[in-house]
């Protein structure tokens, strides 16, 4: 048994070069598959991680997804707009606790701005209901005095390389069209956040005052042409905005939330709708789903693919090593050996393959964790596989090891017909 | 040592039968050349006889054990214990070492290892020793055998078949491959080496100048009422 497979794997290694290709495909479908399902558990982490405690989100009338997606993701496009009054109003219910509104649309270096009011550091919960806290500074005044102060997310600080104290102009809205900057009204940092996991690090928060007093001589997006409003100057006009993006709202009894969400909906001011972020999860997870089904079914037919290359390249070897497996049968090895030798050989590629595959998944999230945190903010972190992953991993290894006894039995029919002539 | 009785072999499908061989019989120790054409049944003959094929009638007994007799695996543990045996050419394992080539049989056999180690201490000290005597100097023990002459790999494959003294050393023709100066050494080293060790020599070969060499000379044809039916 021992003596067979040191024989293997001597023989293996004499035709390592083919077998190494074969082994990289098996590593490179284990990469593919493993990698989707990492994608896909860490996105869906991170997404039902990034908004807790928040009973709904108020917007204007459009689709669920499409306002979580905005208002809490910062993805997507903008919705219509929600006047203030009627947020106002929609506070006023006896169920509600705390209103948050939030206004979006300007951009930092392709960071998104975020205008809201102070209660947003007190109310706003992530990941299992923790608060926002400040690695540095304090929260954004609200009032006239601290009009341009803004706080930044830790990812927006660390990688553009803030401090305290330091100035800053924003784009008009994503950023990129020439003079569509707020040059002339320049915000300094006084608060960082800590980091969060969540698209918050990656946001710059103003106040709502601030975020008005930046388009006061602005008209559809562009500048008002003649009319120039100084940073002081604007101190002295009306900031109290009109309109904003969405509200998050907090109930006092949780069990009033479909009461809350049905007076939103019949809210006679404009149409508004308010969804729950967990309903709104799941429906996206349903769109999303069969995405991920489709990509992981594509990795699958990979993982396929190239067991079958394996099944192949040593059913091919095989022809040429007819005359191996009769010196074996001489010197005394069983048919069953030869199988076993056979099915050890591609048993070690495809255990090899997958390590090899494992190692290079953990790799591309070591490389490329920074990059998908700062364009999509999605935290992944090097962890052990989980459940599943180790149930892919499973299924590959045992996909490999039957593939494996194909050509084992090949052998061992062969070599039990050719004996110690083998017909070449 | 070993006996043939009514034998007679069918390849599975074919309409004739290859071997039909009344009596065969060869004594402990002796050397027996076995003469025949090619394609003549003589590489079946060996399969017989070392176990790999059984008869499709009649019996064929080593060490007076019908292999008949032994299930598959049994089998293939018995011709471990018992039978050398060297091909026409392509006799090693071309990525194994010529060390590692010869103690194979023992890696199979452990009646072998102990034997070998009774002989020289340890199975390499054995494998050494008749790699010494077949004229191949340490320099190339741990070469691999891919990189050796062909006369060089026949004498590995003969100190191979030697290892662990075995009762029965079977040859298919093998110098075959060899040109006449490294045939005749070669004959020399193989029918000496049997006589050290006590073993019993089958040698096939269709060169019959070879046969003086030997304690008995037979031709398959003349023993074999199959091809006598085909002539006739």
């Amino acid at each position: 048994m021992r003596a067979i497979l040191a024989i293997a794997l001597r023989s293996a290694w004499n035709r390592r070069g083919t077998l190494a290709l074969v082994g990289l495909s098996v590593a490179l479908s284990t990469f593919l598959l493993l990698g989707v399902e990492r994608l896909r558990s860490d996105v869906r982490e991170n997404f039902s991680q990034s908004v807790s405690g928040t009973d709904l989100i108020v917007g204007a009338r459009s689709g669920p997804m499409q306002l979580l997606l905005y208002a809490v993701f910062r993805v997507g496009g903008a919705t219509n707009n929600v006047r203030i009054d009627s947020l106002e109003a929609i506070a006023k219910h006896r169920a509600v606790a705390w209103m948050v509104p939030l206004s979006l649309g300007d951009s930092h270096r392709s960071h998104p701005v975020l205008a809201t009011t102070p209660g947003y550091f007190e109310h706003f919960r992530y990941g299992d209901k923790q608060a926002l806290a400040l690695a540095q500074g304090r929260p954004f005044s609200g009032d006239l005095e601290g009009l341009y102060e803004v706080v930044l997310g830790a990812e927006v600080a660390g990688q553009l390389g803030y401090r305290l104290g330091d100035r800053l102009t924003l784009s008009h809205g994503g950023g990129g069209m020439p003079g569509a900057e707020h040059v002339d009204k320049p915000f300094s940092v006084v608060g960082i956040l800590q980091r969060t996991g969540t698209p918050v690090d990656r946001t710059l928060h103003i106040s709502l005052q601030a975020m008005e007093a930046i388009h006061l001589d602005w008209v559809a997006g562009v500048p008002l042409p003649g009319t120039k409003i100084s940073a002081e100057q604007a101190r002295a006009a009306d900031l109290d905005p009109k309109q904003v993006t969405a509200a998050l709202v907090g109930l006092k009894n949780r069990a009033a939330v479909f009461a809350v969400q049905r007076a939103v909906a019949e809210f006679e001011g404009e149409p508004l709708m308010a969804v729950l972020p967990g309903v709104a999860l799941d429906e996206l997870w349903d769109v999303v789903g069969a995405g991920e089904r489709a990509l992981l079914a594509m990795s699958a037919m990979v993982a396929v693919v190239s067991l079958v290359g394996l099944v192949a390249v040593v059913l091919a070897g095989l022809n040429e090593r007819r005359r191996e497996l009769a010196v074996l049968r001489a010197v005394g090895a069983a048919p069953r050996h030869v199988l076993l030798m056979l099915a050890a050989e591609g048993a070690l590629v495809t255990l090899l393959g997958v390590l090899l595959g494992v190692l290079a998944v953990a790799a591309a999230v070591v490389a490329l964790a920074p990059w998908l945190q700062s364009s999509y903010g999605i935290t992944m972190t090097s962890s052990a596989p989980t459940a599943p992953q180790w149930g892919l991993l499973a299924a590959v290894l045992t996909a490999g090891f039957l593939a494996s006894l194909v050509p084992g039995w090949r052998a061992y029919r062969l070599s039990l017909a050719d004996g110690l002539s083998p017909r070449d | 040592m070993i006996e043939l009785n009514a034998l007679r072999y069918r390849w599975p499908g074919a309409s004739h039968d290859c071997l039909d061989i009344d009596a065969l019989r060869v004594a402990a120790g002796r050397t027996l050349f076995l003469h025949g054409p090619s394609g003549g049944g003589k590489s079946t003959l060996l399969g017989l006889l070392a176990g790999v094929l059984l008869p499709s009638a009649g019996t064929v007994s080593l060490l007076g054990t019908n292999w008949a007799t032994l299930s598959g695996a049994r089998r293939d543990a018995f011709r471990a214990d018992h039978v050398g045996y060297i091909f026409q050419q392509f006799n090693l394992l071309p990525y194994l070492s010529v060390l590692d080539n010869v103690l194979l049989p023992c890696r199979f056999s452990g009646l072998r290892r102990q034997r070998a180690a009774a002989a020289a201490g340890s199975p390499q000290a054995a494998a050494g020793a008749l790699l010494q005597r077949v004229g191949l100097s340490e320099a190339l023990w741990t070469r691999r055998a891919a990189t050796l002459s062909v006369g060089q790999q026949q004498r590995v494959a003969a100190a191979r078949a030697l290892i662990g003294q075995p009762e029965l050393v079977i040859a298919d023709e093998p110098t075959s491959a060899l040109d006449s100066a490294l045939r005749d050494s070669f004959m020399a080293l193989l029918l000496q080496q049997c006589r050290d060790v006590g073993s019993t020599l089958v040698f096939v070969s269709h060169d019959e100048r070879l046969a003086a060499l030997f304690d008995h000379s037979l031709s398959l044809p003349q023993i074999n009422r199959a091809t006598q039916a085909a002539a006739a």
